[in-house]
């Protein structure tokens, strides 16, 4: 079993079933949305197998697959997962599940909630950007990775563009598609220095991340190219100041496209920064780390401010991301077990919190036809479903114990306060402002006076809108009661960072 | 002189001309409206030709033949094969085209054509390049022209004729100062001419000025690019898309030889390779920006192409294997995405008659593969995968980096943000907004066989090169090897 190559499956399934997708007549709706679905529960169960079988006690890279594919420069198609990126093929896994599930088109006059205009097109798409987020979190080879990373860029701005909130979806697709566009090239750009320098150190030409580890970049070399290489990823990531596409993109996708953004698409920007920035240019990192924890610390309680003065519902969660990005971010700036810890715990915990607030929030809008908090109210009685879901969520934010919040946000502050003490009493006033938007939120949309346009008119989410909110609860209530689910992984994979970083 | 070597490196120009004397034998025979078959003649014979110079016609170790004439080597070979390839799709595009598909003559220009452009990727001679650079461009000039009842195209193929005319008379002075000073016309012993000081270093830049006329003219260089938009919009935009990428990579091929051959000099290299780098920047810069506020297909295409001649330059500037490869591969990405760019142009204004950008409104409710396909060559002129362009690109930075040109790598940045701009925005039109009536059903862009096969082909190969891209690098490299 183990000489199957389940993680080229699992990345290359998303493109397989979309191309199968497209090959479908135009007409065939719902044959494109089963092929859909039937495509994300087999990569769901992958990814799934995957996180099961990765051998916790023995650490490092594991599913190891490689094929040379341009030996002349080095490239190769080399996969692996480490206790970092097993979690995130798993959230890719719910989150194109979850996905599929919210779109799938209910035409029922009222609602005509998910995908109703060409779903074949929409699915493919959709598909095309999950083979490239798959292919991100696998990828040990640099040059791959970047193509996959590239991959991920453009079908968002078909699928928010064409799909999306026709008041601002040509704004925001474009801001977006050139802002991760601009942040990939000057990646490009520091990515191109690293291979070169590399071959000149040691005499080998390779995209190999792994090999590079060892190319002993001099420190002035880490100093000039650790901040292009890690902000233009960290922007994905969306790390204040160049948070500001994100909000945008966010409001102005389709439903599951949010989910995916916030979900599994900013991870891969924080996880890029990671993977190549700090672990490939760790004395930068170091010698950086100031400024990285300082955008960050900004990032969250600015975030927080801005989401908690939204009264558009959609864009409030749009900035809390910014904010609970911004705790990654943090982590990754300590550069300490703790801090680093907490990051990779968020990343997941985020991931699933925020697919999940998306999902609310299109299932009432596609309701409703507003976002605007002040005129919502009363949506438990509704859709009672959506509504515990949306509160399992909110407690996952505020870091309630007993949620995968909680397990997240937790050694993070306690790594920032290994590092700089006042960072983590500023940026702790963000879980205030947080319980504060989100019980405010919770009190008006769902437990308000249900205004009266609505009696009678709106209807209950459909069967598959409450699989895709049982299944994230899930992860989020597991993760928060029991965490050695997932906190031994991530520690194996920490120790790996921490190994290039010199043991700091 | 005639040796089985000699034969072998003149292989594919004697097939093309064999296919060439075929039609023009057979065509009279047959009937008005059976004539466009011509093309799928001309494209058959061209994919043969292709086969049977890939089994007998490989180059081994690079020579020189027929008198010193003619380089036989891999370099020239790949970029034969990729003009053939260029030349077989331009046919196949033009069966349909209203005016000029039934016509044989435009089929056999178009051979004639690319005999020229195939002696210009060997020339080892300044003689035989001259006319090989004359007999790429003239059945060109008749060709842009070619549809005498319309105005644009008449001013089309007079503008290129002019301009032509001109910028070669410019490069054969240069071509004749070289004789006088080094008494030679071999690029090959020129090098060594220039290695013992027999030349001086102020005369070789003055040469090298007048020469990169000729050269910038083919490959649309900023400031020789002001023919390109007004040709490629009046001219048969099959006749456009053979312009805009064969004929500018022939030019291409031309510069790497002549001046990674002839000029790679300690003394030299530096000043035109600075030269080139602040030309690079200016043409992409200036393209891009040109590229931004058109209206019109035909004419954002063209001024987009500019910009691509500046992408590849930068290849050149690095003056390493490397760049050289990095050109070669660009251009094989480059001449397989424009030519589907242009043919989707094509295979929808031969429906609707209509070429604004406003007009392809809604064009992925009337055809969804159409606009798949246009969606391909888009992202890959935009330099994003998994397509073509996208693995060009970063082939072409790395060179560039490689070499310490970070600067410029920089400049084509921004300006691939900006292209990605255009490219995006075309899109939407495409995708996003619909037509006034909002029927897009009953207003299908069928096509007919021939687009289907040469737009099928080109996608695929779009695809090929930015996702199996190993063997086309391996190839470029291969060429690029020749030149050290």
């Amino acid at each position: 079993m183990m000489n199957f190559p389940v993680l080229s499956v699992i990345t290359f399934t998303p493109i397989v079933a979309g191309i199968l997708i497209l090959l479908l007549p135009a007409q065939r709706k719902n044959e494109a949305r089963a092929v859909a679905l039937a495509a994300a529960i087999f990569a769901l169960i992958l990814s799934i197998w995957v996180y099961f079988n990765y051998d916790q006690a023995a650490g490092g890279y594991q599913f190891v697959e490689r094929y040379n594919w341009l030996p002349a420069l080095g490239i190769s198609l080399y996969f692996g997962v480490d206790g970092m990126s097993t979690p995130l093929v798993l959230l890719t896994g719910v989150v194109m599940f979850t996905g599929v599930l919210i779109s799938w088109g209910d035409d029922h006059p009222h609602v005509m909630a998910g995908i109703q205009d060409r779903p074949r097109e929409f699915f493919a798409f959709l598909f095309i950007l999950a083979w490239g987020v798959f292919g991100v979190f696998v990828s040990l080879d640099l040059f791959m990775l970047f193509f996959f990373y590239e991959i991920a860029v453009f079908p968002m701005y078909l699928l928010i563009a064409i799909w999306g909130w026709a008041v601002t979806r040509e704004y925001a697709a474009m801001k977006l598609t050139l802002y991760l566009f601009i942040g990939s090239v000057v990646s490009l750009v520091g990515v191109l220095a690293m291979y070169f320098v590399q071959y000149q150190n040691t005499g080998i030409l390779t995209f190999d991340m792994l090999e590079m580890e060892k190319a002993g970049f001099s420190q002035t070399f880490q100093n000039i190219w650790f901040l292009p290489v890690f902000l233009g990823f960290a922007v994905l990531g969306g790390i204040w100041p160049f948070h500001n596409w994100s909000p945008d993109g966010h409001v102005a996708a389709p439903t599951a496209v949010s989910m995916f953004h916030a979900g599994v698409l900013m991870k891969l920007g924080a996880f890029a920064a990671l993977r190549v920035g700090i672990m490939l240019l760790p004395d930068g990192a170091k010698y950086w780390s100031w400024l990285v924890m300082l955008f960050a610390a900004v990032a969250v309680v600015y975030g927080a401010y801005i989401a908690f003065v939204q009264t558009d519902f959609k864009y409030m969660v749009g900035f809390s991301s910014v904010s609970h990005m911004g705790l990654v971010m943090l982590g990754f700036a300590t550069l300490n077990r703790d801090g680093l810890l907490g990051a990779g715990l968020q990343m997941f915990s985020h991931g699933v919190m925020t697919a999940l607030f998306f999902a609310v929030v299109g299932m009432i809008y596609d309701r409703a036809h507003t976002r605007e908090i002040p005129e919502l109210g009363g949506m438990n009685k509704i859709m009672p479903f959506a509504a515990i879901g949306f509160i399992i969520g909110g407690l996952v934010s505020m870091g309630m114990p007993g949620f995968s919040g909680f397990v997240a946000e937790f050694p993070i502050f306690l790594g920032v306060w290994g590092r700089q003490w006042l960072v983590a009493v500023i940026a702790s006033i963000s879980i205030i402002i947080t319980a504060g938007y989100i019980m405010r939120n919770v009190r008006q949309v769902f437990f308000g006076e249900l205004p009266e346009k609505y009696e009678g008119h709106l209807t209950d989410i459909t069967i598959f809108d409450k699989i895709a909110i049982t299944t994230l609860c899930l992860f989020m209530i597991i993760l928060g009661f029991y965490p050695n689910f997932m906190v031994p992984m991530i520690q194996t994979g920490v120790d790996y960072v921490l190994r290039l970083l010199g043991g700091a | 002189v005639f040796t089985s070597t000699a034969f072998a490196s003149i292989l594919p120009e004697i097939l093309i001309l064999t296919v060439g004397i075929l039609l023009l034998v057979v065509e009279p025979f047959w009937k008005e409206e059976q004539r466009r078959n011509v093309g799928w003649l001309t494209a058959g014979g061209l994919l043969i030709s292709m086969i049977i110079s890939l089994l007998f016609g490989q180059p081994g170790e690079p020579t020189t033949t027929l008198g010193g004439m003619v380089r036989f080597d891999w370099l020239g070979f790949f970029f034969k094969l990729l003009f053939m390839f260029a030349g077989a799709a331009t046919a196949l595009l033009l069966m349909d085209n209203e005016k000029v598909g039934a016509r044989g003559e435009a089929y056999v220009l178009l051979l004639a054509s690319l005999i020229g452009m195939n002696l210009m990727a060997v020339s080892a001679d300044l003689v035989m390049l001259y006319l090989a650079i004359e007999t790429a461009s003239i059945p060109l000039y008749v060709l842009s022209g070619f549809m005498l009842a319309d105005e644009k195209s008449t001013e089309a193929g007079f503008k290129y004729l002019l301009f032509g005319a001109l910028t070669s008379t410019v490069m054969l002075y240069g071509f004749s100062l070289i004789f006088g000073f080094a008494g030679t016309t071999d690029i090959y012993e020129l090098a060594g001419m220039l290695q013992t000081g027999d030349l001086s270093l102020l005369a070789a830049y003055g040469i090298l000025a007048l020469i990169l006329v000729g050269i910038g003219f083919k490959a649309s260089f900023v400031p020789f690019h002001f023919w390109a938009p007004d040709v490629y919009e009046g001219a048969p935009t099959p006749v456009a898309g053979f312009l805009s990428t064969a004929s500018k990579a022939a030019g291409f091929a031309v510069l790497v030889r002549l001046f990674f051959v002839a000029f790679p000099d300690q003394n030299i290299a530096p000043y035109w390779t600075t030269a080139l780098a602040i030309l690079a920047a200016v043409t992409m810069t200036v393209g891009n920006l040109l590229a931004l506020p058109q209206t019109n297909i035909k004419r954002l295409i063209a001024f987009s192409s500019v910009s691509h001649a500046g992408y590849t330059m930068i290849g050149v500037v690095a003056l390493t294997q490397l760049g050289a490869a990095s050109v070669v591969f660009y251009l094989a990405a480059y001449i397989l995405t424009n030519l589907l760019a242009f043919g989707i142009v094509m295979a929808f204004s031969r429906v609707t008659g209509l070429e604004d950008l406003k007009d392809y409104a809604g064009m992925s409710r009337r055809s969804p593969w159409l606009a798949l396909m246009m969606l391909s060559a888009f992202l890959s002129l935009a330099g994003m995968p998994p397509f073509g362009g996208f693995i060009a690109k970063v082939v072409v930075f790395a060179a560039g980096v490689q070499a310490g040109y970070v600067w410029l790598v920089i400049i084509a940045i921004i300006n691939s943000v900006i292209g990605l701009f255009y490219y995006l925005n075309a899109m939407k039109y495409v995708y996003l907004y619909r037509m006034s009536e909002q029927d897009e059903e009953n207003h299908p862009v069928p096509m007919t066989r021939p687009y289907a096969i040469a737009l099928a082909v080109l996608t695929i190969g779009v695809i090929l090169i930015g996702t199996v891209f190993a063997p086309w690098f391996n190839w470029s490299d291969a060429g690029a090897m020749n030149l050290f």
